[in-house]
């Protein structure tokens, strides 16, 4: 009866860590630091949520972008903006069904006026909207892309 | 040659675009509008002859951020309708593109959390895109001036949208609050995430 429960509570606990590593929490700072002490050149930053459908549906693309690039020095990172609350009623749950291999993260933010202009100035607030960083170069777009928009956008970098 | 004409073309467009969506700001006219309530009336500024000002929201039924907003944006209502700033709600959704929040549904809606304040139906979306309406909630606070009405603040409601915070930043009642004193607001534009308006595809 004891190991039952200890299995259980091992159990337990490997799900959680496991459910972990798939969704942390990132703020405005440890993500520029995540993208300035990063080992990869390039950065492809979405922004998303599951509450919005169109980057939901333009989520396959990222995935595409990174598998087939796994030989360059790129990292996508899907940042979702879903409440904090909602990470693991929603997040979670929907990262796993979905299978994303790209880096997921719950932005850890709770005050839009104090991050929207650090990400980029142009940007309303609107999602889907991406942003490209190549060493020095950071390109910000505001809409939703088709892989081949997507993959163009790489491409210029 | 032709790479010129494209991209002609493709800055034209890009053009219209930024033409048919841009948000006003603070000092601009407030379009007015007669639209459909959800009591079947019609409703536009001049349905409330004693106010001093505005409260207008483009919110909907769906968008967790609206959701998220709803009671404060009925609180607003309470607290300022009283004094002059009725709240008046648009929703600027495509009935088509978001079936949830089609005009029976925003009277369903309407009932069921007895909105004290018009919950109008944007037929065609052009109420929506002569502000520039963004995202839901994305909220405009218009003035009577002897120039007619004008927007003076645009933007969130507050700076917590999980509602969360002991603390916030309220955008929008400070702004009326200025008004009130016959100031201009000290913030005249915030940004917010929200989810963006809901247009049918194109063809």
């Amino acid at each position: 009866m004891k190991i039952k429960s200890v299995y259980i509570f091992l159990l337990f606990v490997f799900t959680i860590s496991a459910f972990g590593q798939n969704v942390k929490l990132i703020n405005i700072n440890q993500l520029n630091e995540r993208i300035k002490k990063g080992k990869d050149s390039t950065y492809v930053v979405n922004f998303w949520a599951t509450w919005c459908a169109p980057c939901v549906k333009e989520l396959p693309h990222f995935e595409k972008l990174s598998a087939e690039h796994k030989s360059d020095k790129l990292a996508v990172l899907l940042i979702s903006l879903d409440f904090k609350s909602k990470l693991a009623s929603n997040v979670i749950p929907f990262v796993k069904r979905k299978n994303l291999k790209n880096e997921v993260f719950l932005f850890n933010e709770s005050s839009p006026q104090e991050f929207i202009d650090r990400i980029d100035p142009s940007w309303s607030g609107g999602i889907p909207a991406t942003l490209f960083i190549k060493n020095d170069k950071r390109k910000f777009v505001e809409s939703e892309f088709t892989y081949e928009q997507l993959l163009a956008e790489y491409k210029k970098l | 040659m032709k790479k010129v004409i494209l991209l002609l073309v493709l800055a034209f467009s890009a053009f219209i675009a930024q033409a048919q969506t841009a948000t006003l700001k603070a000092g601009d006219t407030a379009p007015d509008f007669k639209l459909k309530n959800v009591n079947n009336k019609e409703v536009s500024f001049a349905s409330f002859p004693k106010a001093k000002g505005f409260i207008v929201v483009f919110t909907c039924n769906t968008c967790p951020y609206a959701v998220g907003y709803e009671q404060r944006i009925i609180d607003l209502d309470k607290k300022f309708s009283s004094q002059g700033y009725p709240v008046i709600a648009i929703n600027p959704n495509d009935p088509e593109a978001s079936k949830a929040d089609a005009f029976d549904k925003m009277q369903d809606l309407a009932k069921q959390k007895k909105y004290p304040f018009p919950y109008l139906f944007d037929a065609g979306q052009k109420v929506t895109d002569a502000y520039g309406a963004k995202h839901t909630p994305h909220i405009f606070i218009v003035s009577k001036t002897s120039k007619g009405n004008v927007i003076e603040y645009v933007g969130a409601i507050d700076n917590d949208p999980e509602g969360t915070k002991t603390e916030k930043i309220k955008y929008a009642e400070d702004a009326i609050a200025a008004l009130k004193s016959n100031q201009k607001p000290a913030v005249t534009q915030t940004k917010e995430i929200g989810c963006s308006v809901k247009r049918k595809a194109k063809a």
